[in-house]
This record gives C-alpha cells, structure tokens and sequence, in this order.
C-alpha cells in the first residue's frame, strides 16, 4: 500500500463522474483546468476510464440510474482509488433528501474519501479540498 | 437487457455501459434513426416542491440547472406574482433583469467553448471559458456566489447593487466586447467552420413550428419568438435591444445567433445599469391567496415555463417546471437523421441541451444491434472531421486548434 | 388578431361544448372543456389559430386529474390554457401527439408520473424513472408513498 499511496500524491488522475446533478459542480471542476485556475500545472489530469484513474470525482444526487453505475464504476476502479465527493449533493443531497428518485446519498453507495462541500464549491474550493485529500494520504504512510 | 461491458468514456462527461442516453442508429456513416431514454437527472423536483415553502421552492428550482441557474427562480416568482398578481418595485425590475442577461451571456459563452472543443477547437474553449470568468467575478461581487445567485425573490429580489460598484462592473462588461467581436469575426471568416457548420443539422421552419422549438434553435430557423419581447417582464421594456434571428435554420445559424445574442446581452445590462431607479427592492409579500399561476422567461436556451397552483397555504399544491430544452430536444431526432456520426456531436450541441446530455450519446449499428461508437469516440469523431477539413484548406498550423488534445 | 378576436372565434367555433371561460387577467386565459372535445379544440387552436404549445401539465386533484394544456400566443403575449378533468380512478384521453410532435415526450412524462393512459400514443415507453420502477405507483399523485425502498 505504501509505495502507491505516495505515488498518488505526485500527479492524480482523476474520473468524474456526474450522479443527477444539475452540473454547476461539474462545470466548476471543469473550471479547474481552464486557464484562470490551471490545475494541469500540477499534474492532475482528467481521465477517460476508471481503470486509468487514482481518484474518483462524484457529484450529484445519487438518482437511482446513476447510483448503479456509481456502484458498477467503483468496482472497476483499481484499488487503492479515493473517493471525493464534490458539491452539497453528493456530500449529502441537501435539498434533494427525501425525494422519490434520489433514495441514498453517495456515501451510503461507496465508501467516500473526501468531502468538498459548496453550491457549487468554487474552483479553490476544489484545489484546496484535494490539497487536503493528499495531505491526509500523506499523513497515512 | 444485456449487460456491455464498459469502454472508455470522458473526459469531460463520462457516463458508463448500458444508461445510454440515447443512441443513434446508423448504417455504414449515415444515422437512420435515434432513440432517447433520459432519468438520470431525474430528482423528483416537482414531488419535492410540494413539501416546501413558496420561499424554499425558488431555491429548489435554481438547482434544476447549473447554467440556466436565475432562469428558473425568475420564472418561478413571476408564476407565484401572477397567483396575486403583485407588483414588484421599479428598482428590482431592473435588477433581475441584469442578472437574467449577465446569465445569458455566461451561458453562451460557456456553449462557444464547448462548441469549440466539439470541433477540435481547443483554444476555443479554454478562451470562452476564460471570458466568462468576468462575468462570474460580477456574479460574485452582486450576488456574493459565482453560481447559483439566489436573487429572486416573490416581491422583488434578495440583494441589492450597491452604486459605488457599477462602474467597475461597467469596466468588467467592457472586457467582453473586444472577445465576442473576435468570436464573431473567426466564426464568419473560418472557411473550415463554414464547411462544418453550413448546412448541417437543418431544422427547418416548420419543423420548429411543429416540434414548438424554442429559444436560439427556433429563431434560427426564423421563428421570432422571444418571451421578453412577447410579454414584457422584468424591464425589458424599459430597454432598447433586438430579437436576433437568423434564417437557415443550420448549426451555422445557432451559432451566429447566440454569439450576436451576446452583444445585446452586454447593450441591456449597460442600460439597465445606467437607469437603475432609486427606490426599493422588495414588495414585501405575506401570504399567497389560492389559486394558479404561470410564470415565463427566456432562458438562455429558450422559454422556461412556471405553472404553480396555491391552495392558500405556505406551500404549492402543484407546481410544474417546463425547461427549454425539453422541447428542444426532439428536434433532434429530425435534424440528425440522415447525417454522419461525425456531425452528430455538433448537431446536438447546437440545440445547446443541458450540458451533460451531449456527453450521453452512443452509436448502434442497424444491422448487429452492437455499439460501435461511445459519446467520447464521437467527439473524437468531430475533431478528426475538422482536422481533414483543415488539410483540405491548406491549413496546417490553424491557430485554434491544438493537436494532440482531447 | 387581437384577444378578443380569439375569444369570439373559439366562442363561435365551439359554443356550447365549452364548459367555462376563465379570463383571469391580460396575459392569461383558462378554458374548461371536455375531455372528449380536447383533439378539437386542440387542432383548431394549434393549427387554426396558430398558437405555439408550450406544456401540459397534469394535477392531481380531489375531482379527478386535471391536464391543463398550454398555449402561447407569441404576438400578444397571451398564455391560453385549456383545462379538462378525468375519472381519477381511471384517468385516460385521446393522446395528442399525432397533431403535435413536441406534445410526445410530454404526454409519456404524464402518464408515468401521473398514470394517465393517453390512447393512441405512437412512442409511449419510459421516459424518466427507472426500468425497475414499480408500475402501479405514481409519485405526482396525492396517495403515493414513498415505500419502493421498503419492498
């Protein structure tokens, strides 16, 4: 484990994935890489398969359609994989709770690494949040 | 139903296996049919309404849509005023109509980058992203969030704009003239996007008429209809713009429309900033008498559609949310058919859906009933388009695009 | 065409299938008609008159459920609702999707958030909720309870 871990603290890969959301989070992670905030500089990379990625980026609701292919996806993802879940919904659906398509938050679905909470969480927000993701991968060795 | 097994999706939208969102149904390169199955962002938004206050509900509904994000509360305190029929002050007029073009013109731009990437274009997209970055400091100095304001409010809206700021924001909006000129100027004279775009995804008139299209996708088929023009809300008539249309009805068209849309974005926020009324901001409503009412805005994407009724207590019997694209959406099935996978991507940026339903497309083959393309592979698609495209003009090192970038 | 024109035409059209003329305010109409007249009245406003529709929206009310369809005329602004009621126990009408195709997507939302058969309908399949959603049960109606996860 220990020899992973510290290389997932170099250069993270990352999979976003979108559980029901209304996407202003996922348009603030892709903010991440626009030029203003740059998160490229550091090596983070958004990736197109799970099998490629070292943290899995989860917003939304956690809908009934798509809390299954969370599920699915997170069996695939090549452990050790952290989880971080971005945005008030999936950090515990806020004004979704309750409602008839959207039965369990995300962390009720898959075991969560790291909350960002916000609506949405601005783009430091983000950084800062995975900042804190490494400090305590870190921290672990 | 059987169970494919997964294949790389993204990078920006990437959705997995089976829940395709739709599938196009192709023979050799031409689509044939298409199929939609959508629920994915299905919340339960109008069930969960019902449980809450009028005051709560116009948070509720800011969250149906990231980008469309003030399109929704103003709808939805318009459709509650109109249960009363209450009158807002002058001054809050003015205000939310600010935010609902300041919106508009995020929005856009947002899709200019996106359309961009579509095609190849790279740089496109990170520089309409990088304009919209102005707008949202704007956003965040007014409204105090870069999305999701939370400005609207029955009887007026929440927050007011202190005078001391409007000529930094009036600086700010300045910025943005020189970019949509330059985004307007390389649309009209790229040979490579007139091939890409001219005469691709037609709808024509009637269609628009039949499938009661809406926003920039109807008035680029020359279909004038615009719910600030048609039944003057907020202070749009207090203001001096025009309706933009355009005639061929093509994703070339879409695109003129929304980029010329900007500019007039820019012209209303700048009047109403200079004729902001003194006065107050709130009509400091206390109960809603039962009844119904219909609230109606032009998101950037189109008319949004409120219908609310009241029973006289604190929360909504019924309230029913129509967003734009839903009646946008449809059109897709007429004007993809017939085209190549490689426009399809573009096709249906064209109507500008909600952003994660561009990412949700895949590609069956008539005759196997397999998959043969996933929504990453038709974005990649596009982009080679454009590139052989950029080959047969002579064009090797275009500025715009960057090779080896997804 | 002013407002008054349409009133009187679909007065002149229709006289005495219609049920009441609600006309709330400037910008907003509401017409009571029965179910069975809905296709009618529909095609005469739709194609005759040249409106644009823009939703229907379906209640759930103590008489029945209501579908209330809207329409919009761009010009003036005007938002003309035709309003009918159905049996609640058995709620179905004439679907009118063959006269309007934006009204497809519409109706098979309806019918599975509200459970009302529209006939003739030539595409209705799951629009929204999820393959294994339980068929009998409808979330816009007053007596759903959310117990699928209990099951």
């Amino acid at each position: 484990m220990g020899l992973k871990l510290t290389a997932l603290t170099k250069s993270l890969w990352i999979f976003h994935l979108s559980t029901g959301s209304c996407n202003n989070c996922d348009i603030e992670i892709l903010d991440c890489l626009t030029p203003r905030y740059d998160v490229e500089r550091f090596g983070i990379v958004l990736v197109g398969s799970i099998r490629h990625a070292d943290v899995l980026l989860v917003t939304g609701t956690g809908t009934r359609m798509a809390a299954k292919v969370l599920k699915k996806l997170y069996e695939q993802a090549p452990k050790p994989c952290l989880v971080v879940s971005v945005g008030g919904c999936s950090c515990g659906q806020v004004i979704f709770r309750g409602g008839y398509n959207t039965p369990k938050p995300i962390d009720q679905i898959i075991p969560v690494d790291a909350y960002i909470p916000g609506c949405p969480p601005k783009p430091e927000a983000i950084i800062a949040g995975i900042i804190k993701l490494i400090e305590k991968v870190k921290a672990k060795k | 139903m059987s169970h494919k097994v997964s294949i790389p999706i993204g990078p920006y939208h990437p959705l997995q296996e089976e829940p395709e969102f739709y599938q196009l149904i192709v023979e050799g390169e031409q689509v044939v049919d298409i199929d939609v199955r959508i629920g994915w962002n299905h919340r339960g938004i109008e069930k969960l309404a019902e449980a809450k206050s009028f005051d709560q509900v116009i948070f509720l509904v800011e969250r149906i849509c990231g980008i469309c994000s003030t399109s929704h509360p103003l709808a939805s305190v318009q459709a509650i005023e109109d249960i009363d029929g209450i009158k807002v002050p002058e001054r809050a007029l003015y205000i939310r109509t600010i935010v609902a073009e300041l919106e508009r013109l995020h929005s856009h731009l947002l899709w200019v980058g996106l359309a961009g990437h579509f095609l190849g274009y790279n740089t496109v997209f990170m520089w309409g992203w990088k304009y919209r970055e102005p707008i949202l400091d704007i956003f965040e100095a007014i409204t105090g969030n870069r999305n999701h304001y939370g400005m609207m409010k029955v009887g007026g809206v929440r927050r007011d704009i202190d005078e001391a700021d409007i000529p930094w924001i009036i600086k700010q909006l300045d910025t943005l003239l020189p970019a949509i000129e330059m985004f307007r100027g390389a649309v009209l004279d790229d040979p490579v996007l007139h091939a890409r775009l001219k005469g691709v995804g037609v709808l024509t008139r009637q269609d628009a008429i039949d499938y009661s299209a809406l926003g920039p996708t109807a008035r680029a088929s020359g279909l004038a209809i615009d719910v600030r023009r048609d039944e003057p809300y907020a202070a749009y008539d207090r203001v001096k713009w025009n309706v933009v249309t355009q005639e061929s009805g093509d994703v070339f068209a879409k695109t003129m429309v929304r980029i010329l849309e900007m500019a007039e974005s820019v012209e209303i926020v700048k009047q109403c900033l200079e004729r902001l009324p003194k006065g107050e901001i709130d009509a400091k409503v206390k109960d809603i008498s039962p009844g119904e009412g219909i609230g109606r805005h032009e998101a950037p994407r189109g008319e949004v559609f409120h219908y609310v009724r009241s029973d006289g207590s604190n929360s909504p019997s019924r309230y029913k949310v129509r967003a734009p694209t839903y009646m946008n959406f449809p059109t897709f099935k007429t004007t993809v058919i017939g085209e190549t996978i490689a426009d399809a991507t573009i096709i249906l940026a064209a109507i500008d859906p909600c952003y994660c339903c561009t990412e949700r497309m895949t590609v069956v083959d008539n005759k196997t009933k397999k998959m043969v393309f996933t929504p990453y592979d038709l974005i990649k698609l596009s982009q080679e388009k454009t590139h052989r495209l950029l080959h047969r003009f002579g064009i090797n090192d275009h500025p715009h695009t960057m090779t080896g970038t997804a | 065409m002013t407002r008054d024109d349409i009133l009187k035409k679909i007065q002149i059209k229709f006289g005495g299938r219609i049920r009441k003329i609600f006309d709330r305010s400037p910008k907003r109409i509401y017409c009571d008609i029965d179910k069975n007249d809905i296709p009618e009245v529909v095609r005469f406003v739709f194609m005759d008159l040249g409106a644009r529709f823009s939703i229907a929206s379906g209640v759930d009310t103590p008489d029945g459920i209501e579908i209330l369809y809207h329409f919009s005329f761009d010009r003036l602004g005007l938002v003309f609702s035709l309003r009918t009621i159905l049996d609640g126990r058995n709620p179905e009408i004439e679907s009118i999707t063959p006269l309007m195709k934006g009204a497809e997507w519409i109706e098979r939302e309806i019918h599975e958030l509200l459970g009302v058969e529209f006939k003739n309908h030539p595409n209705m399949k799951p629009l929204l909720l999820p393959d294994d959603w339980p068929k009998d049960k409808f979330p816009l109606r007053r007596d759903f309870v959310q117990d699928i996860d209990k099951e």
